[in-house]
């Protein structure tokens, strides 16, 4: 050994053996790393979630198919839901936030690096448990393998009587492990954004996307901790026999759905609101103009915040609630589309006028903000009690939030994946392939998600295992079916980008895109401290200061 | 350039960090709050908090919390005068105090199981009961481990008065959360929990 490492120069370094590259990332602090294991493992859940949907599309391509058991189609949708919402959407915006927020605010890492990495960790150690329920969870025999209780779980169905075996005890430990996970980050982005901040960087300097992080962060910890305490009950009413939800001895079914509707709809916005941030930096770099109404989006983003916390009920118009809180939650949930729409005319504001450069980021971030409306306006119909009465639980609820989370969030990872890849990275991605994954996404998602809206209304509940053929429904889903393999060529092509320019990528240099905020001011990858000098930020925009100093933006503060 | 330029954020990490903390269990101790309330006077049968909860014990109990949370104060005022010795006594004090309470919500509950009859699953009062205070009695544990490991530091002499005086004071803050739970769990649990049955329905 020491002949060899004697014999080496210097100069050249001894390429690292696996478990050596192993042993770097796993036991890291660094943000950078665990962001791109977040975006890396968050990645590889969207596959899985992927071709869960794929087999259900499979299964309703056309009336009485039985390709699959019934008992596994209830585990597909449950187990698509459960980790595109938990283990796909949180880790990967999480994740973004991790790698980018260090970064934006002039910082060398997180608030707490060793707490980020014990986040990661649970957060790894939730999904797989989720997972090995495949494996783990026949407690009795027939009882089912993987959860099957809907991404939702509601009460009595989760029910010790109802649904024997371990495997909702699986879904209940994986999703509290990976709540902690996500709690634990929470904290750690309010500790970086509130105090690891670069001189100069006032609230009100801050990248857009910190604020968006910030009312995130906020969120998670009103939200998921609800969860985990109706989880905390779930778990005793199904091992000792407490009676949180059991409706037969006086406990409540309905308790279960307003403590999950708590969380559920302040987390639909913890999904939303960093796509919000990302399409908020892609859109003024490809204009070349500043963010439309900055303080007004800061403005926008906090009161979302606020009134997301007073909209759950929304879910519940179904139930019986009665007419006054059935309009209370209308009339709350119409007022969040008030700030939600001061975005999207602010995202427009921005491009209008602009030298808008269509490279891939802004075709998505645009796509984004053309189907996130679309996602909005079907929102606001379901928002109308009667309307709802008549819609709920049907596909036309799948084909909108299917518009708001995979054209909005999905749309705004994608975006963000391509414009942050070369500075993570060093490499570009290819343009070209890049355009194929956006048309192929785009025109997949589109024949997916647009004809769910119209078998709803014709009628067709979700879930359904399958259905008659003379119900008018045929074609819709045949449609819907067929989108799902452009979508995997888009994916496909994609992951084939990220391969060949890992391999044989152009070079990215320091700022490719000609932004503005501090990440783009260090090489790209950073290094492992960030930044040689802490930055001192005089505006907004700084990388626009040091470029013009004839003309900066501190003088229009 | 404006004056803004010179703006560098002062607020301290371990403060933040722990605020936030605080801020997501009040979210927990909520959910929990919210379905006891919920639940109050909905058990037809078995054993009803008018039977059997008693405020003799409990009263005591909570005197002792409160008074740690008072005797931690103490503590962290003599590590800030810089002295180490009364810090370890106001310390040992405050831990044994939060044992009492953890012992005697043990005796409480042993009493409630043996002559009440009253158990997790007898009816939605014993389920909502046991976890709420069981909850908050997981909390108490848990601040008595930072406490207590706090204080062993202090015997070892690895706290040194002028360094660490804010980040033991940052730790307690937990303790006196943990307090502060306890005296809206008490309140609603042997006050506003105590409605006779008849008067709900």
């Amino acid at each position: 050994m020491t002949h060899a490492s004697e014999s080496s120069t210097p100069a050249t370094k001894t390429p690292e053996s696996f478990w050596e590259i192993v042993g770097r990332w796993s036991m890291s602090v660094d943000h950078k790393k665990l962001g791109m294991m977040y975006v890396g493992a968050g990645l590889i859940f969207f596959l899985v979630g992927g071709l869960e949907a794929a087999f259900m599309r499979l299964q309703l391509a056309q009336a009485n198919l039985k390709i699959i058991d019934p008992e596994t189609f209830n585990q597909l949708f449950t187990m698509h839901g459960t980790t595109m919402v938990f283990l796909v959407g949180m880790p990967i915006l999480l994740g973004f936030g991790n790698y980018l927020l260090p970064l934006m605010v002039g910082a060398r890492d997180m608030a707490f690096p060793r707490l980020n990495a014990f986040g990661f960790w649970l957060f790894i150690f939730g999904g797989l448990l989720l997972y090995f329920s495949y494996i783990g969870s026949q407690g009795l025999y027939g009882a089912p393998s993987a959860p099957d209780v809907g991404w939702f779980a509601y009460a009595p169905l989760t029910d010790r009587t109802f649904s024997r075996g371990n495997s909702t005890d699986y879904w209940i430990l994986g999703i509290l492990v990976s709540g902690f996970g996500s709690m634990t980050t929470a904290i750690n982005f309010i500790g970086t954004i509130l105090c690891m901040r670069c001189p100069g960087m006032t609230l009100m300097r801050m990248p857009i996307m910190a604020w968006m992080m910030l009312v995130v962060a906020a969120l998670v910890l009103v939200a998921i901790p609800v969860l985990t305490g109706a989880q905390i009950m779930l778990l005793l009413d199904r091992s000792f026999g407490a009676h949180f939800f059991d409706p037969e001895t006086t406990g409540s079914a309905v308790l279960w759905q307003h403590l999950f509707w708590f969380f559920g709809h302040p987390e639909v916005y913890i999904l939303i609101l960093p796509a919000f941030g990302f399409v908020s930096e892609i859109l003024p770099t490809f204009s070349r103009k500043v963010l439309f109404g900055y303080p007004l989006m800061v403005a926008a983003t906090v009161s979302i915040g606020f009134i997301s916390l007073g909209v759950w009920a929304h879910h519940m118009f179904v139930v019986g609630l009665g007419p006054v809180l059935n309009s209370f939650f209308g009339a709350m949930t119409f007022l969040i589309s008030v700030p939600t729409g001061i975005k999207i005319f602010n995202w427009i504001a921005t491009m209008w006028g602009g030298r808008l450069r269509f490279a891939t980021p802004m075709l998505f971030a645009t796509g984004f903000i053309a189907m996130f409306v679309i996602g909005g306006l079907t929102g606001i119909m379901l928002a109308t009690v009667p309307l709802d009465w008549q819609l709920s639980d049907s596909y036309f609820v799948v084909g909108h939030f299917h518009y708001v989370l995979f054209g909005g969030t999905v749309f705004g990872i994608f975006g963000a994946l391509f414009y942050w890849f070369p500075k993570a990275t060093g490499k570009m991605l290819s343009e070209r392939l890049g355009k194929w994954t956006f048309w192929l996404l785009f025109i997949g998602f589109t024949m997916t998600f647009m004809p769910m809206h119209v078998s709803g209304v014709l009628g067709m509940p979700r879930r359904i295992y399958t259905y008659e053929a003379d119900r008018g429904w045929e074609i819709w889903n045949l449609i819907t079916t067929l989108g799902v393999p452009v979508q995997m060529a888009g994916v496909a092509i994609f992951l084939w980008n990220v391969v060949k320019s890992l391999r044989s990528g152009e070079n990215a240099g320091n700022n490719p895109w000609d932004a503005w905020t501090l990440e783009w001011s260090t090489t790209s990858p950073p290094p492992e401290w960030n930044f040689d000098r802490i930055p001192t930020v005089t505006s907004a925009r700084p990388l626009w200061d040091s470029a013009h100093p004839e003309d900066p933006d501190a003088h229009y503060e | 350039m404006r004056t803004m330029s010179k703006f560098k954020p002062t607020l301290s990490r371990a403060k933040v960090g722990m605020a936030s903390l605080i801020f997501m269990e009040s979210a927990l101790f909520s959910a929990f709050l919210v379905t006891y309330l919920y639940y109050i006077g909905k058990s037809p049968t078995g054993p009803q908090p008018m039977d059997c909860l008693e405020l003799g014990l409990v009263t005591i109990n909570s005197i002792c919390l409160f008074a740690s949370s008072a005797t931690v104060v103490f503590a962290v005022r003599a590590l800030s005068r810089g002295s180490l010795k009364g810090f370890q006594v106001w310390m040992l004090l405050t831990i044994l105090l939060g044992l009492e309470f953890l012992i005697g919500t043990g005796l409480e509950w042993k009493k409630l199981i043996e002559v009440q009859g009253l158990t997790i699953d007898s009816n939605v009062f014993g389920t909502t009961f046991y976890t709420l205070v069981g909850f908050h009695a997981f909390h108490v544990i848990v601040g008595l481990v930072l406490l207590t490991g706090t204080f062993m530091l202090a015997l070892c002499g690895c706290i040194k008065p002028e360094r660490d005086t804010e980040r033991v004071e940052i730790a307690t803050w937990y303790w006196h959360f943990v307090d502060v739970v306890w005296i809206i769990v008490f309140t609603l649990v042997y006050f506003v929990g105590k409605v006779p049955q008849e008067a709900l329905s």
